[in-house]
C-alpha cells in the first residue's frame, strides 16, 4: 500500500509542492489535501489586480480540479483542519474528515494581523489576505466611499492602488517613516510613495492609529495625534504572522513559526512544514520565492533524493502596481562600505549598491530592476565586482563600442 | 533671451564686422530681434560666400549682456548727467595736468565717422596727441612698412590678385581661419589655374595643412628668408632693373644687408631652421614666378621686428618690380572690420588725419580745415606706451571705444591694475561684462553704444574698399552711436559748432572732403569724389574703392603703384635696409618656451559677440596651449590635460592639446578668453608685448615662457540654461551651447562636496544624480518638469568626462528617458555626433567620419552627404584630414 500524505493548505506554496512531488514521482503517494478555503489554490499575488479590476478571478486560477483528479490528488476545500493528532497519526477536520496520514504537510500559510486597538473588530474592517476578502472590500468600495488601508507594506500599497483604482478615495496609513522599511532605503522608499500618490491614494507616514470609531459600523478612524479620519472602509494590512496554531496544538516545536530543518522537517519526522508557516534558521518568510525553493527541496526529499534547503537570501522583487522594485542584501552601508547611487526621480528610476571590500552586499532598485538576478548571484557568491560597477548601475551593453564613463 | 523688438523687414545690405576681409552681408531682420544672415553675392568681397563667424551673426544679436543705460560708478545715470561727467571730467584733467593726460584708445570696431569725429575731437580740439587703437596691436608694422616703403600707407594690390596670381606666399598667416573667404578665393585659384600656396610660419596651421609648400620656420626668423630671397633674386638675375633704376632708392644698401643676413640658401636654411631643400624650393618657385602675391598678417605684424618683416617682403616684390600689377603685389591682410577706416581718418597716435602726419603744413592744413586752434603738432604715445603712461600715473583720464583692452594688451593684468589709478575712466561699449567694462577708475563712466546691425555708417577691408554697414535693429535701452556721443561731448566742451553733425553722412562728408583738401595727388588716401554725396546717395552706396578722386573714375583704383609714382617726396619707392632678425627676448632657464598668440577659426577677439554663439563655441571650448609631443612628454603634460602656462608677466591654466603642427620649443595659446570666459586663461597677460621701435606693435608672438602640469582632483562640466559661477579656487571656461551655457571645469573639491554645492545651487528643483564617491564620479541633472535645466559629470581628471551628447540633450527640450538615463550614466544613449568640425552646420566628427566610412572619400562627397564643409569651408581642411587618403598617408 502506497504512504499516504496528507497536505494541509492549498495556497501557492502547496500546489508548487504537488506539481513538483507528481512530476518526480507520479502516483508515490496516496495524496489528500486540505484547504480552508472554498476554491482550490489561485494566484494570490494577483489579489490585488483582482481588487483593482485588471484581472478578473478566473486570472488568477492556477490549476483545475481536473489537475488534481488526473494526478491522483483528493482534494478537499472549504475544510478547515481542526486538529492534528500526532499520536493517531491522523487529520480531523472538525467532525466532518478524519485523514489518516504516514507524513503530513503543512502549509497553512500565515494569519493577517489585526492591530489590537479598540474598535478593530467594527463591521467594514476587512483584513486583505485572500479572494473573499477582496470580495468584501469591493462590496465596501462603493462610489465615494473613503477607504483607508492600514500598513505600508507591499501588500497594504498593492490594496491600496487597487482600491484607488476602483474610484475609491483612498488614504494609505503607514506607522513608519517611510514604506516598506525593511526593504527599501529612504530614498527608494520615497519613489514608491510618489508613484502611489501619482496612482491617486494619499500616502500619511508616522501615521499611528489610536482607534477606530462608529456607530454598528467603522465611520472614523483616529491617529494618536487626534487627526481624525472619515472612513466607510478599513483594510488592515499590518503584516502576518505564521499560522501555527494547529502545529502548536500538535505539540510540534514552534517559534515564531513551526520551526523546520533543511529537508523542511518538523521536530516529528513524519510531519513537514513549507512556505510562510514554516520557520527556517530562524526566518519566516513572507514571499513567494522562498516558499516555492522549500517546496522545491521537500518534494524532492519525499521522493528519496539528496535535497537541502539553506534558507533564501533576503531578495525582494517585485511590482509595486507596475513600478518595478527589487532589494537585495543590505539597504544601507555599514561603517566602511561605499554606496552607489545613481537617481531620477522623474523617471521613477532609482538604483543604490552597496559595496564592501569589492563586494556586493546589498541593492536597492527601483523601475528597472534588469540586473536583480545578477546582483542577487553577487551578493550570493561574493564575487569581486570592480568590473561590473557600471554595468550594475546602467545596465549590460551589448554594443562593444558603448562609451564607458570613463571616455 | 533678451531681444530686440523689431517689426520684420526687407533685407539690408551691410558688412561683416569680423575681419578685414569686409565681406557684404544681407540681414534680413525675423522681428523678434535676430536677423537672417546670408552673403550679398554683389559684394565684390565674397561674392555671397560667408564664413563660419560671419554664418553666425544672427546668433549674436540677443540683448543678453549688453550695456543698454549709462552709468557712473556702477550707478545707473542719465545720459545728460554721464556726459556731463565725462565733459567734465575731461576739462578738470586738461586745467590741471594739461590736455596730453587725456587719452583715447579707440577700435576698429568703429565705423570711419565714429573714428573720426574721436580723432577730431582729441587732436583738434581736446589737443591731446594720445589717441591710439586696438588696430596698433593688429596691423601697424603693415601701416609703418607700407610708409617706410611708399610713402604713404597704401595696400598696392586687390582681392582680384589673388584670384589671378600663380604663387600665393602666406606669410604669418592662419588664412584659412582667420580670412576663410578670403582663403576659398586662393583654393578656388589653386583649382582654377594651378596656383601654389606656400605657408611660411612656425606652427603647421590649418592653412599650413593645405599649402603645397610649407615652410615651417624658427620663430621670428621670417626677415632671414626674404633677405636669403632678395639675394636670390638678385644673383639669379630675377631683378627687375629698370623699375629699380627708375622708380626706387636703397636698393645696394637693403642688398647689402640682406647679403650679410643670409647670403645664400644654406645660410638661409641655418637662420630659420629649414631644410636647404625646402628653402631652394621656395626661392626657385618665387624666382621664376612673375605673378606672386606675397600676403601677411599677424605673423608678421606682431613683432618686435614687424615692420623690418614687412619690408623684407615688400623689398622683394619692388626687386622684380611685382607690385601694383595683375596677381603680383605685396598684401597686408588686415585682422579687423575697419582697421583700414581708422588708418585713414588718422585714428593712430603717429598719424594727424586722412593719411596726413605732422609735417608743419599738414599740421596746418588740418587745423585749417577743421579750425581747430588747439591742434597737436607731434605723435602721441602708441598703446603700449600709452598703457605704459596710465600705470606711471601720467595719463588721468582715459577714454576706451568698443574695445577691450584689459584682456587682449600686453601685460593685460598689470594694464587692469593701472586703471584703478585712472582720474577719469570712460568706456563707450556695447557689452557690459567684458573685463574693461568691468574694469573701474576712481570715477567711471559707461556709455552705452550701438552695436553691429543698430549702428550706421562706414567701413574700409584690407583692399581699401569702402562698404556700408546698415542698420536693421533699433538700438536697444539707451544705446547711441558713437559719433552721437562723442559730439554730444564736444558740445559740452564748447566745441558745439565743429560737432553739429546732424548724421554719419555728414561726418562721411566732412571725412572725404578732408581726404581732398589741398591734395593734388600727394596723398594715397583721397575721396573726393564723393565729399558731396548726398544723404540718399550715402544710405545706398555700393562699396567703392579707393582712390577715388573728384577727377578720376567713380569706381577708383584697384591697384597702384604698378606706374612706380609712389608718395614720397621724390614718387620713388623706398627698399629698407632690414636689421638681422632677433627675438627680443630670449629664452631661459626659468622660461624656455616661445610663447604664440593667435586665434581660433570661430572665435573673434575677446568674444563678447562670437561667445554668444553656440556653433562658433563648439570649436574650441576651453582655452588651450598647443605644444610638440616631444615637448609634452618632457613636461609632463598631456593631451586634454590642464597646464599652467606662465610668463614673467602672468599666468594661466590652459588645457593642452599635444599637435604635431607645433615646432619643438614653442607653445601656442589663443587669446580670445577673458576674465567672463574663463577662470585663467587671459592669455594677453601673458605677453611681454616688447613694441617694435618703428611700429610700436608689440610683439605677441614670442615671449619666453614655462609649462608645468596644473594639477586638480577632479574635471567636469556644468551645463545649466542661465549662466552660473563656480566658487574661486575653481578652474573654469565658459562657452555658449544651444539652450543655455556650458562651463567647463576643474576643482580640487571632492564629488561629495560638489554634490552638496550643486543640489544646494538647484535648489527646489527635481534633482537626477549618479553617486560613485569612491571613485570621484558625480553626475547631476535637474529638471523643471520634463525640462533639463542643468547637467554635471565629474570625475577625476585623468578620466574627464566630455560633453558632446549632454550638449545635444540640452538642446531638446524635452528628454526621452532613454536620454535622461544616458545623461546619468554618461553611457551613449545612440551616437553622438562627436566634436564639431563644420560650425556652419553643426556637423560633428563622428558624423563626418561616419559619411567617410560609408563611402564618402572626397570633400565633395561628405560635404554632399551630410553638407558638412559646404557653407564657408573653413572646415574643409579638417575634413580633407579624415578622408582615407590622408589617414593612410598619415599611417604611413
Amino acid at each position: 500500500m502506497k504512504e499516504r500524505l496528507v497536505v494541509i493548505g492549498n495556497g501557492m506554496a502547496s500546489l508548487r509542492f504537488l506539481e513538483r512531488l507528481t512530476e518526480r514521482a507520479p502516483g508515490a503517494y496516496d495524496v489528500t489535501v486540505v484547504g480552508a478555503e472554498p476554491q482550490a489554490a489561485y494566484n494570490r499575488v494577483l489579489l490585488s489586480s483582482l481588487l483593482g479590476g485588471e484581472v478578473d478571478e478566473a486570472a488568477c486560477a492556477f490549476r483545475g480540479l481536473d489537475w488534481y483528479e488526473a494526478h491522483g490528488i483528493r482534494l478537499i476545500t472549504g475544510a478547515p483542519v481542526t486538529q492534528v493528532d500526532r499520536e493517531n497519526a491522523l487529520v480531523m477536520v472538525g467532525e466532518t474528515h478524519v485523514l489518516p496520514f504516514d507524513k503530513l504537510v503543512l502549509a497553512v500559510g500565515s494569519l493577517p494581523i489585526r492591530l489590537p486597538k479598540p474598535g478593530m473588530d467594527l463591521p467594514g474592517i476587512i483584513t486583505f489576505r485572500d479572494l473573499a476578502d477582496v470580495a468584501a472590500i469591493r462590496k465596501a468600495a462603493v462610489t465615494g466611499a473613503k477607504a483607508i488601508v492600514i500598513g505600508g507594506g507591499l501588500l497594504g500599497l498593492e490594496a491600496a492602488v487597487g482600491l484607488a483604482r476602483l474610484g475609491v478615495d483612498t488614504t494609505l496609513l503607514h506607522v513608519m517613516d517611510r514604506l516598506m522599511e525593511r526593504q527599501l532605503d529612504h530614498h527608494a522608499a520615497g519613489l514608491v510613495k510618489r508613484a502611489m500618490e501619482s496612482r491617486g491614494v494619499r500616502v500619511l507616514l508616522k501615521a499611528d492609529t489610536a482607534h477606530v470609531e462608529g456607530d454598528g459600523r467603522v465611520e472614523r478612524l483616529v491617529l494618536s495625534d487626534g487627526t481624525v479620519l472619515p472612513a466607510d472602509l478599513v483594510v488592515m494590512s499590518v503584516g502576518v504572522r505564521p499560522n501555527a496554531v494547529l502545529a502548536q496544538g500538535a505539540g510540534l516545536d514552534v517559534g515564531r513559526g513551526i520551526k523546520v530543518d533543511d529537508r523542511m522537517t518538523s521536530s516529528d519526522p513524519r510531519i513537514f512544514a513549507l512556505g510562510e508557516c514554516a520557520e527556517h534558521r530562524g526566518m519566516v518568510y513572507g514571499l513567494v520565492e522562498p516558499a516555492y525553493e522549500q517546496a522545491e527541496v521537500l518534494s524532492r526529499h519525499l521522493v528519496g533524493e539528496e535535497a537541502a534547503y539553506p534558507g533564501t537570501s533576503l531578495a525582494t522583487s517585485l511590482k509595486v502596481s507596475g513600478l518595478p522594485v527589487f532589494s537585495a542584501g543590505l539597504i544601507e552601508a555599514p561603517e566602511g562600505a561605499e554606496t552607489i547611487v545613481m537617481s531620477d526621480p522623474g523617471l521613477g528610476l532609482y538604483r543604490k549598491l552597496i559595496v564592501g571590500d569589492g563586494r556586493l552586499l546589498g541593492a536597492v532598485f527601483v523601475g528597472d530592476i534588469a540586473e536583480q538576478g545578477w546582483c542577487k548571484t553577487l551578493i550570493r557568491t561574493g564575487e569581486p565586482i570592480a568590473d561590473h560597477r557600471d554595468d550594475l548601475m546602467f545596465g549590460r551593453v551589448h554594443a562593444p563600442d558603448s562609451q564607458s564613463l570613463a571616455a | 533671451m533678451n531681444a530686440h523688438v523689431q517689426a520684420p523687414a526687407a533685407a539690408v545690405k551691410t558688412t561683416c564686422p569680423y575681419c578685414g576681409v569686409g565681406c557684404g552681408v544681407l540681414a534680413t531682420p525675423d522681428g523678434f530681434g535676430g536677423a537672417g544672415i546670408a552673403g550679398d553675392s554683389e559684394h565684390p568681397a565674397n561674392f555671397g560666400r560667408l564664413c563660419s563667424k560671419g554664418s553666425a551673426l544672427g546668433e549674436t544679436l540677443s540683448l543678453d549682456s549688453r550695456l543698454l543705460h549709462p552709468s557712473v560708478d556702477g550707478v545707473r545715470a542719465s545720459w545728460e548727467s554721464a556726459l556731463g561727467t565725462v565733459a567734465g571730467g575731461l576739462r578738470k584733467v586738461a586745467e590741471q595736468h594739461g590736455p596730453d593726460a587725456i587719452a583715447f584708445y579707440l577700435s576698429g570696431q568703429l565705423l570711419t565717422e565714429d573714428y573720426y569725429v574721436a580723432n577730431k575731437l582729441a587732436k583738434g580740439f581736446l589737443g591731446t596727441p594720445h589717441v591710439d587703437t586696438n588696430s596698433r596691436l593688429c596691423m601697424s608694422s603693415a601701416v609703418a612698412a607700407h610708409r617706410r616703403a611708399f610713402g604713404s600707407d597704401t595696400v598696392p594690390g586687390c582681392y582680384e590678385d589673388l584670384d589671378e596670381a600663380d604663387v600665393i606666399v602666406l606669410v604669418g598667416s592662419n588664412t584659412a581661419w582667420c580670412h576663410p573667404i578670403l582663403f576659398r578665393r586662393m583654393v578656388d585659384a589653386r583649382a582654377k589655374r594651378g596656383t601654389k600656396l606656400v605657408v611660411i610660419d612656425p606652427r603647421r596651421t590649418q592653412t599650413g595643412e593645405e599649402a603645397d609648400l610649407f615652410l615651417g620656420l624658427k620663430p621670428g626668423t621670417d626677415t632671414a628668408l626674404f633677405s636669403g630671397l632678395l639675394v636670390h633674386l638678385a644673383s639669379a638675375g630675377a631683378l627687375d632693373y629698370r623699375f629699380v633704376l627708375d622708380h626706387t632708392t636703397g636698393f645696394e644698401g637693403a642688398l647689402e644687408r640682406a647679403r650679410s643676413i643670409a647670403p645664400d640658401i644654406a645660410a638661409t636654411a641655418a637662420a630659420t631652421g629649414l631644410s636647404d631643400a625646402d628653402v631652394g624650393a621656395f626661392f626657385a618657385l618665387f624666382t621664376r614666378t612673375k605673378r606672386v602675391v606675397t600676403a601677411f598678417s599677424q605673423g608678421v605684424n606682431q613683432s618686435a621686428q614687424g615692420t623690418d618683416k614687412g619690408n623684407a617682403i615688400i623689398n622683394c616684390h619692388l626687386a622684380t618690380g611685382r607690385i601694383g600689377k595683375t596677381g603680383a603685389g605685396p598684401f597686408s591682410l588686415t585682422g579687423q572690420p575697419n582697421a583700414m577706416g581708422g588708418r585713414e581718418v588718422g585714428g593712430l597716435a603717429n598719424m594727424l588725419a586722412a593719411h596726413m602726419h605732422f609735417a608743419p603744413e599738414e599740421v596746418d592744413r588740418v587745423r585749417r580745415f577743421w579750425s581747430a586752434p588747439r591742434i597737436i603738432t607731434g605723435e602721441g604715445m602708441k598703446a603700449v606706451a600709452l598703457f605704459e603712461a596710465v600705470e606711471r600715473g601720467k595719463i588721468k583720464a582715459l577714454w576706451v571705444m568698443g574695445t577691450n583692452p584689459v584682456v587682449s594688451m600686453p601685460r593685460a593684468d598689470a594694464i587692469r591694475e593701472a586703471i584703478k589709478g585712472l582720474d577719469l575712466y570712460v568706456v563707450s561699449e556695447a557689452v557690459a561684462d567684458s573685463d574693461t567694462a568691468m574694469a573701474t577708475g576712481r570715477k567711471t563712466v559707461l556709455l552705452p553704444a550701438q552695436a553691429w546691425g543698430e549702428k550706421d555708417g562706414t567701413v574700409t577691408n584690407s583692399e581699401r574698399r569702402i562698404s556700408r554697414q546698415r542698420s536693421f535693429l533699433k538700438a536697444p535701452g539707451e544705446a547711441r552711436a558713437d559719433w552721437a556721443i562723442i559730439s554730444d561731448v564736444a558740445k559740452r566742451l564748447g566745441h558745439g559748432e565743429a560737432f553739429a553733425y546732424p548724421n554719419a553722412a555728414a561726418i562721411f562728408r566732412e571725412h572725404a572732403s578732408l581726404s581732398a583738401f589741398e591734395n593734388n595727388g600727394t596723398r594715397d588716401f583721397d575721396i573726393g569724389a564723393v565729399s558731396d554725396i548726398s544723404d540718399a546717395a550715402y544710405a545706398g552706396a555700393k562699396p567703392l574703392q579707393w582712390p577715388l578722386t573728384k577727377r578720376g573714375a567713380r569706381d577708383g583704383k584697384q591697384r597702384l603703384f604698378a606706374d612706380g609714382q609712389f608718395f614720397t617726396f621724390d614718387k620713388r619707392a623706398r627698399f629698407v635696409a632690414v636689421q638681422p632678425p632677433a627675438l627680443a627676448q630670449a629664452v631661459s632657464e626659468d622660461f624656455p618656451f616661445v610663447l604664440n598668440t593667435g586665434r581660433v577659426r570661430d572665435h573673434w577677439h575677446t568674444m563678447t559677440r562670437t561667445g554668444k554663439s553656440q556653433r562658433l563655441s563648439a570649436h574650441r571650448d576651453v582655452p588651450f596651449v598647443e605644444i610638440h609631443p616631444d615637448d609634452a612628454a618632457a613636461m609632463g603634460v598631456t593631451h586634454g590635460g590642464l597646464a599652467t602656462v606662465s610668463t614673467a608677466h602672468g599666468t594661466t591654466v590652459l588645457e593642452v592639446m599635444v599637435s604635431g603642427g607645433m615646432r619643438r620649443g614653442d607653445l601656442f595659446a589663443a587669446f580670445h578668453w577673458s576674465g567672463a570666459t574663463a577662470s585663467e586663461g587671459r592669455v594677453g597677460a601673458l605677453a611681454r608685448g616688447i613694441p617694435d621701435p618703428v611700429s610700436g606693435q608689440p610683439e605677441l608672438k614670442a615671449t619666453p615662457a614655462a609649462i608645468a602640469p596644473a594639477v586638480y582632483r577632479s574635471r567636469g562640466f556644468l551645463l545649466t540654461r542661465d549662466q552660473r559661477s563656480l566658487p574661486a579656487g575653481w578652474w573654469w571656461a565658459r562657452a555658449t551651447i544651444q539652450g543655455g551655457s556650458g562651463l567647463h571645469f576643474a576643482t580640487q573639491e571632492s564629488s561629495r562636496e560638489v554634490a552638496l554645492m550643486l543640489r544646494g545651487m538647484f535648489q527646489g528643483l527635481e534633482i537626477a544624480e549618479y553617486a560613485d564617491h569612491a571613485r570621484g564620479r558625480y553626475r547631476f541633472a535637474a529638471y523643471d518638469g520634463d525640462r533639463l535645466v542643468a547637467c554635471l559629470a565629474l570625475a577625476p581628471s585623468e578620466a574627464k568626462p566630455g560633453w558632446e551628447s549632454e550638449k545635444a540633450y540640452f538642446a531638446a527640450d524635452d528628454l526621452e528617458p532613454s536620454a535622461r538615463r544616458a545623461l546619468l550614466s554618461g553611457r551613449a544613449e545612440t551616437a553622438s555626433a562627436g566634436p564639431t568640425v563644420c560650425a556652419c552646420h553643426g556637423v560633428g566628427l563622428d558624423v563626418i567620419a561616419a559619411t567617410i566610412a560609408a563611402g564618402a572619400h572626397s570633400v565633395e562627397a561628405v560635404g554632399v552627404a551630410c553638407k558638412a564643409g559646404t557653407n564657408c569651408g573653413s572646415c574643409i581642411p579638417e575634413i580633407r584630414k579624415l578622408l582615407p587618403q590622408a589617414l593612410a598617408r598619415d599611417a604611413a
